[in-house]
């Protein structure tokens, strides 16, 4: 039984062909698991493993060093509020009480219909727009204790406009196979490209 | 591209136009800056145009010409980097670093979100002039929008030939890939996403070698370049190096993305000219900052990232300028300013930097792995009011194993404290492990009674923290 | 500088010049220049990580001092080093202080504790005091993460040693870091065990108590050892080991680093097996039959068993007589058995190998090559046995090589083998035909023929399945003879002292020191007075003769032919044929349990003298405990026979015993007893000279299988059912069940499931199997290994065939 979708699978041979190393799409292909199941599998993690060529080990070292990934079901929707600096400035950990309060978990916790997790996080790069928080890695600015009620109301309707956790970005690349160069494993490549000047290599 | 984009962003949060000239924001006022269409409409791939027409080693001069410093942290000049390839060793790659991180930073998130075809133009021009081959534009993985958007971007590029084989008919063949981060600050530092790229954990590399563009990503030269850096380039090629460093200072041309965050009145980024406009300029100019909050009193500021020695008034009227600020006693580091007002709790605001790298550690080398937590642990204990004056001491000592001898800090003319230059000597391998020194280090030295008041009455006993059902 | 050489530089350490190789590691010049700088993930034979940062010393290259971690950094002209400036020791106090943070100082109770890098270190690096009050890290300790290694993380100080042992130089990277910053913790994947050959070595290189080996746990204090360096004979490649007991106790072997053979490493085999040297079933009196009930055994005394030995010797007469075995022995015992059995029996029917291995003469007559050529050669031929089966340590070597660049391995083998992740290419050929799919190559276009033909070949030959004849290999030898005379060898020969034991002439046809039967040195016809001259019989033609009744009496010298002679049929027919077996062992094997006269020999730990390793490189053998019971060494039965035979042996000693071997072997001559007592036997001293010839036979190529047969492919395991391993139990439990792998398609052809039960048939035997799919596999083959508990492959093998076919049917 192989863990991956059908559809997956293909993606997942795409994305490896983009690489000149095939474990170099490893990140990828966790963050493909992770969109599938909402979190990443055991068994995500081993046929990560055969896929580029290594031992689940070894996926489950470089896996369990993102914070991205997580081993464990989360909610539909994980909250992450920023607690660095500037949010702390302007009231991160006001906002952390409420929204512990609100959702009735302590922060690193899901609320008991799997429907929210809670988390602190650091600095999310919205700094000027403190207190900030991301569901799902998407970014609410400047959010206030009723906003965030607002906020999860809004998430509880059928169709908020923020996708499940796992699925992080809406659009994927695809590199036509009509126009694409391909990577070579650098050990084939030994000449510079066309298009320099080959005098330049000489100097 | 009928593709859906995803949810509704809201525009440019953030960001606030000035009256600097314009090089890499030029089109954030439009809602669909973001498009190939709005791109092309304002001159977009022109400069890839004209590039293509000069041979690549004059491209490469022109950006040379241009000092053209990384936007990054570390500050060096981009074309002088690109030159320490090895000759001869093939392949070369790109390698774009979107992986911003650093606490107060969020320029390059502004540059991905809103003008994705600007940095792959940008990426473009670079492979173009140093003959790489193939181009890893790695995004931090939080960072959603600007996946969707890059990816959107890419997508119409390769369909419209920007990117792919025999780009715009010529013999410039790259491709440009999408790689996502997964959530680790270290991945910023250039080898640690080098490694990240390798599907490896994202830990930093030993240096020597000190430059990638040596030995980077799988063994072969690497160049590898922040998003602002790259951001840069098409104009560079639009307008020729000489007007490019007609803006700003000699050592220090062109602008700056600068966000500017915590107790101001208008918190934002802000594109400034490099190497004139001053910290002053930035928090009390009306077309900047406006002041602070309430009209409070400015206590203290972080002037180039989390990782950066604190400033107070003393320095406001320093330039935007490293060879200025560096002997000052801080950096620049990634262009992001955290303002503290009057109203602020010292220790507990270097507690929130200070966590934030222990954190992060990578848990590679011993200092940072140990020392940083440790360092959180004490100053915790301070904060909470169950520290010691004992702790004070104890958290310089504990500094000093990661960091020895003197660390930089600013002037404090009014205690007769004199400015230690930057930089600082450190054990570790790379800057996470001294940044969590940093902050501690600042505000123990500008605002050691704060911390008094913190122990004050408690004996010099060091109070046990005792585990509950251990 | 005036006086450079090139690939030297000069730097000043601590105020003395010291001559550098350019390129070499700081730390690395300073331990060669006798100063020591305090580590803990640097390890001289793994790439530096700098990682604990406690090698940090002052380094001045013209900008003043810097502290630098000397693991990473190179040696320049000029660098001035100051590994005891004060910011040198303040950094060292601090990083040990860091380090013990959060570790649990529970040294009373741990393994490491008196021998722990991390506590020595903080005795003359560290701060003398803790300034850290918080709680420590904690984990659940220890948790095992394979049979025989348990991890203890909270002891753990992440240098990162035995994950990169692993990953870098074991190639099972089964264990990593995992989780970040002050979390990171080694682990293993759920359910996927550090079952690597080589996980012992990560518990030697261990700086702290993290890594425990299960054999060793509990058992001693580094303060109640007593040491000894010696050499491993698990099998024949000649490791250099240290040899620690506890109260006459065999507790703990480690791996010493020489740069010829083992670079410090062990396989699980060898630095585990000393409990079978412990083990209770050790023999401890010599055993006789008992004349009134055959089933029976009883104990004897030595003057008894060895007189009925004497007598049935007597009895047979020189052409009654077989002597199977000797690899087992000492160099010196091996030498005292070939004197006896030619000069004073008069037989030249001996034979150290077990019809597994190469023609005597065809070892001795092969250009010799040694390991350290074979890791420098363009390319490396492997014809023979699965390497990280049976040469462990020989397949670490090339793996390193390889992974590195320094050379390119290509093997040839009928089945997949343990060294395909690291080979350049993998040539699979059908059983029996490796010589003809080689052929085929070097007259082919391929870059490969080039490489052979131009470029330094080291060829790695010896029999890859016991199911074929040696013909497969004798042809294969013959070729690269013929087509590339440039390529030197390494002949893969089975068990520890193989080599030593031909070399001391236990082998048809061959003398002590390389020299033919008809060749014998001056020395040799004046001190041995006697010499067959005509060549005798080797295992098979033995155990043929004794089955049909020409042999009488069979001594095996440690050889378990039941066990480990490829044609069970033969071996068991023999036996039961032969009037008076007279077994020298450890146990009762398989065949000793049916011998006459039983003798017990000393075992590993318990014999000194000398071994030779397949490259023909002798080294020391050293005692460290004293044997239990009544038990002898080899030589000393040896010289007892001769006496009741009426002769007169005049071996004294082990040492008397090497002058003499020195003096007569021609190959070994200089090779003095001096010599070997000195420092540089602990590299081996290589002796390559032969004066041997071989004529190689003409051999044809084997029949084709049949529609209905499948062919049989049986290689050893590392963990088998071989004596040591059952006798140690810590590792008798990682002998795997047999299982007869078969591609799928074949088993879907003949209707079988796998995992299920099959008959399989073959002209010896008919026996239930369980049968599993195997892609890797080519159709038509059958893969069973040799020896695995509670069956042996040998019950359908027929020795005299060149290649063995079977059928396999449902239940």
């Amino acid at each position: 039984m192989s863990f991956f979708s059908d559809e997956n699978t293909r993606l997942a041979e795409e994305i490896i062909k983009r690489y000149p190393k095939a474990r170099s799409a490893m990140i990828p292909l966790l963050h493909l698991a992770q969109e599938q199941e909402g979190w990443v599998t055991e068994a995500a993690m081993a046929e990560i493993a055969e896929l580029v060529g290594t031992s689940s080990a070894e996926v489950l070292g470089t896996c369990s060093f993102y914070e991205m990934f997580k081993r464990e079901p989360v909610g539909k929707y994980l909250i992450n509020i920023c607690t660095t600096m500037s949010c702390a400035l302007m009231g991160a950990a006001d906002l952390m009480q409420h929204a512990e309060k609100a959702l009735g978990v302590k922060s690193g916790g899901t609320t008991e219909d799997g429907m929210f997790t809670l988390e602190g996080a650091e600095c999310q790069a919205a700094c000027t727009e403190a207190p900030c928080l991301q569901v799902n890695y998407r970014h609410r600015y400047r959010v206030t204790a009723d906003e965030f009620d607002a906020m999860l109301a809004e998430l509880s309707t059928p169709d908020p406009g923020v996708p499940e956790h796992g699925v992080l970005s809406q659009i994927r690349q695809h590199i036509p196979e009509k126009n694409t160069v391909g990577a070579l494993p650098p050990e084939e490549v030994n000449a510079p490209p066309v298009w320099l000047n080959t005098e330049e290599d000489q100097s | 591209m009928s593709e859906m984009l995803g949810t509704e962003i809201a525009h440019a949060a953030g960001f606030i136009a000035n009256e600097t000239p314009r090089i890499v924001t030029a089109r954030f006022d439009y809602e669909d800056s973001f498009t190939l269409e709005r791109y092309e409409i304002t001159g977009g791939y022109q400069a890839l145009r004209k590039a293509l027409q000069q041979a690549p080693e004059d491209v490469h001069k022109e950006v040379t010409n241009a000092t053209l410093l990384g936007r990054g942290g570390a500050g060096f000049p981009a074309g002088v980097k690109w030159g320490f390839c090895p000759p001869g060793v093939w392949p070369r790659y790109l390698v774009v670093n979107g992986d911003e991180s650093e606490p107060g930073t969020y320029k390059d998130r502004l540059l991905m979100e809103l003008d994705p075809h600007q940095l792959i133009e940008g990426c473009l021009i670079a492979c173009y002039a140093v003959g790489l081959s193939q181009c890893f534009l790695y995004v931090r993985g939080e960072m959603a929008v600007a996946q969707e958007r890059i990816a959107r971007a890419l997508n119409d590029a390769y369909e419209a030939g920007y990117i792919g084989r025999n780009i715009l008919g010529s013999h410039f063949s790259v491709d440009i890939v999408l790689h996502w981060g997964a959530g680790a600050y270290v991945v910023g530092e250039e080898t640690a996403l080098i490694e990240s790229l390798e599907g490896n954990r994202g830990m930093p590399r030993l240096k020597p070698p000190y430059f990638p563009a040596s030995i980077g990503l799988y063994g072969q030269p690497t160049i590898v370049n922040n998003v602002e850096t790259l951001s840069n380039l098409p104009w560079i090629i639009d307008n020729g190096a000489d007007a490019f460093t007609n803006i700003g200072t000699e050592t220090s041309p062109g602008t700056r993305m600068v966000a500017v965050s915590g107790h101001v009145k208008r918190p934002g980024v802000y594109e400034i000219v490099n190497g004139t406009t001053t910290f002053r300029d930035l928090l009390y100019g009306q077309d900047m900052c406006g002041g602070i909050r309430d009209d409070n009193q400015l206590k203290a500021f972080v002037p180039g990232g989390g990782s950066a020695p604190w400033f107070t008034p003393d320095q406001l009227d320093l330039p935007f300028e490293a060879s200025q600020v560096g002997p000052q006693g801080s950096m620049l580091g990634s262009g992001a300013i955290m303002v503290m007002d009057e109203t602020t709790d010292i220790p507990a605001a270097a507690l929130t930097l200070t966590k934030f790298y222990a954190h992060e550690s990578c848990g590679k080398c011993v200092p940072c792995r140990e020392g940083g937590t440790w360092l959180e642990q004490i100053l915790r204990r301070v904060v909470d009011g169950r520290g010691s004056r004992r702790d004070l001491d104890l958290l310089i000592e504990v500094g000093e194993t990661i960091c020895p001898g003197d660390f930089p800090h600013a002037a404090v003319p009014s205690k007769g404290i004199e400015a230690k230059p930057f930089p600082y000597k450190m054990t570790t391998i790379c800057f996470v492990g001294p940044s969590a020194f940093a902050p501690i280090h600042s505000a123990l030295t500008l605002f050691r009674e704060e911390f008094e008041a913190k122990v004050a009455g408690n004996d010099d006993r060091v109070l046990i923290e005792v585990p509950v059902n251990v | 500088m005036s006086d450079s050489v090139p690939n030297e530089v000069s730097v000043n350490i601590n105020g003395a010049e010291v001559r550098a190789k350019a390129g070499e590691m700081l730390i690395a010049a300073a331990d060669r220049a006798g100063v020591h700088i305090p580590r803990f993930c640097y390890h001289e034979r793994m790439s530096s990580v700098g990682m604990c940062r406690m090698c940090l010393v002052d380094v001045d290259t013209g900008r003043g001092p810097m502290l630098q971690p000397s693991c990473m950094v190179p040696v320049a002209e000029g660098m001035s080093v100051d590994t005891q400036s004060e910011d040198t020791k303040r950094a060292q106090e601090g990083i040990l202080e860091f380090l013990l943070v959060n570790h649990p100082l529970d040294c009373p109770v741990c393994d490491k504790g008196g021998e722990c890098p991390l506590q020595d270190q903080t005795m003359a690096y560290g701060p003398g005091e803790s300034r850290f009050v918080e709680e420590k890290r904690h984990y659940e300790k220890p948790i095992p993460i394979s049979d025989l290694v348990h991890l203890d993380r909270e002891r753990c100080i992440l240098c990162d040693r035995c994950t990169r042992f692993a990953d870098e130089i074991a190639g099972d990277p089964l264990i990593h870091f995992t989780e970040r910053g002050n979390s990171t913790q080694v682990l293993t994947f759920p359910d996927e065990p550090f079952s690597s050959y080589f996980s012992g070595n990560t518990v030697q290189i261990c700086p702290v108590g993290a890594l425990t080996a299960a054999p060793y746990r509990f058992k001693a204090r580094p303060w109640d050892l007593d040491q000894v360096e010696s050499t491993c004979t698990t099998c024949s490649m000649g490791c250099r080991t240290a040899v620690q007991s506890s109260r006459n106790e065999l507790v703990r072997y480690l791996g010493v680093d020489i740069e010829s053979v083992n670079h410090g490493w062990l396989c699980d085999k060898g630095r585990f097996n000393f409990e079978a040297t412990n083990s209770e079933e050790r023999l401890t009196v010599p055993l006789i039959r008992d004349p009134n009930d055959e089933r029976q055994l009883l104990g004897s005394d030595w003057g008894s068993a060895l007189a009925n030995a004497a007598e049935a010797i007597l009895d047979a007469g020189s052409d009654g007589i077989g002597i199977i075995g000797g690899s087992r022995l000492t160099n010196e015992d091996a030498y005292a058995w070939s004197k006896l059995a030619r000069s004073i029996i008069r037989t030249d029917n001996l034979d150290a190998q077990l019809g597994d291995g190469l023609p005597a003469e065809l070892v001795h007559s092969l250009p010799p090559a040694t390991i350290a050529d074979a890791c420098e050669a363009d390319t490396v031929l492997v014809v023979g046995p699965d390497l990280k089966e049976e040469l462990a340590i020989l397949h670490l070597r090339l793996r390193g090589a390889a992974t590195k660049g320094h050379t390119k391995v290509v093997e040839i083998n009928a089945a997949p083998s343990g060294c395909e992740p690291y080979v350049e290419r993998a040539i699979r050929c059908g059983s029996g035909e490796a010589a003809k799919y080689l052929g085929e190559i070097l007259n082919s276009d391929d870059d490969l023929a080039t490489r052979l033909r131009e470029g330094s070949v080291v060829a790695v030959v010896g029999r890859s399945s016991m199911a074929e004849s040696d013909h497969s290999s004798i042809a294969v030898a013959a070729l690269i003879r013929d087509e590339l005379p440039h390529a030197t060898f390494l002949t893969a020969l089975r068990r520890g002292n193989v080599r030593g034991a031909l070399d001391m002439g236990l082998a048809p046809g061959v003398l002590p020191g390389r020299t033919a039967i008809d060749n014998p040195s001056s020395a040799l016809d004046d001190i041995w007075g006697y010499t067959p001259s005509m060549k005798g019989l080797d295992t098979t033609g033995m155990l043929q003769a004794a089955a049909e009744g020409k042999i009488r009496t069979l001594v095996l010298l440690g050889a378990d032919p039941l066990s480990d002679f490829p044609d069970r049929n033969l071996a068991a027919e023999a036996i039961q044929r032969a009037e008076t077996v007279i077994s020298l062992d450890n146990f009762l094997t398989a065949s000793s349990a049916q011998a006459d006269i039983i003798l017990p020999t000393t075992a590993y730990g318990e014999q000194g003298g000398t071994t030779t390793n397949l490259e023909g490189r002798i080294s020391r053998l050293t005692q460290k405990i004293t044997p239990p019971g009544s038990v002898r060494d080899d030589w000393m039965i040896a010289t007892e026979l001769a006496w009741r035979l009426g002769g007169d042996l005049n071996l004294t000693s082990k040492e008397q015993i090497w002058r003499e071997i020195e003096q007569v072997a021609p190959s070994h001559a200089g090779v003095t007893v001096e010599r070997i007592m000195s420092e540089e036997a602990r590299e081996g001293i290589l002796v390559q000279e032969s004066s041997v010839e071989y004529i190689f036979p003409s051999v044809q190529e084997p029949p084709i299988a049949d529609g209905y047969g499948l062919r049989l492919i049986s290689g050893r395991k590392l963990w088998d059912a071989s004596t040591t391993t059952s006798m140690s139990p810590s590792l008798r439990p990682l002998a795997e069940a047999p299982v007869l792998k078969v591609h799928p398609t074949d088993l879907q052809r003949l209707g079988i499931l796998s995992g299920s039960d099959v008959r399989v048939i073959s002209t010896r035997s008919t026996e239930n199997l369980k049968a599993v799919a195997d892609e890797s596999l080519e159709r038509g083959t059958a893969l069973l290994p040799f020896n695995q508990p509670g069956f042996g492959a040998n019950r359908f093998i027929d020795a005299t065939a060149a290649v063995n076919d079977i059928r396999i049917e449902t239940l």
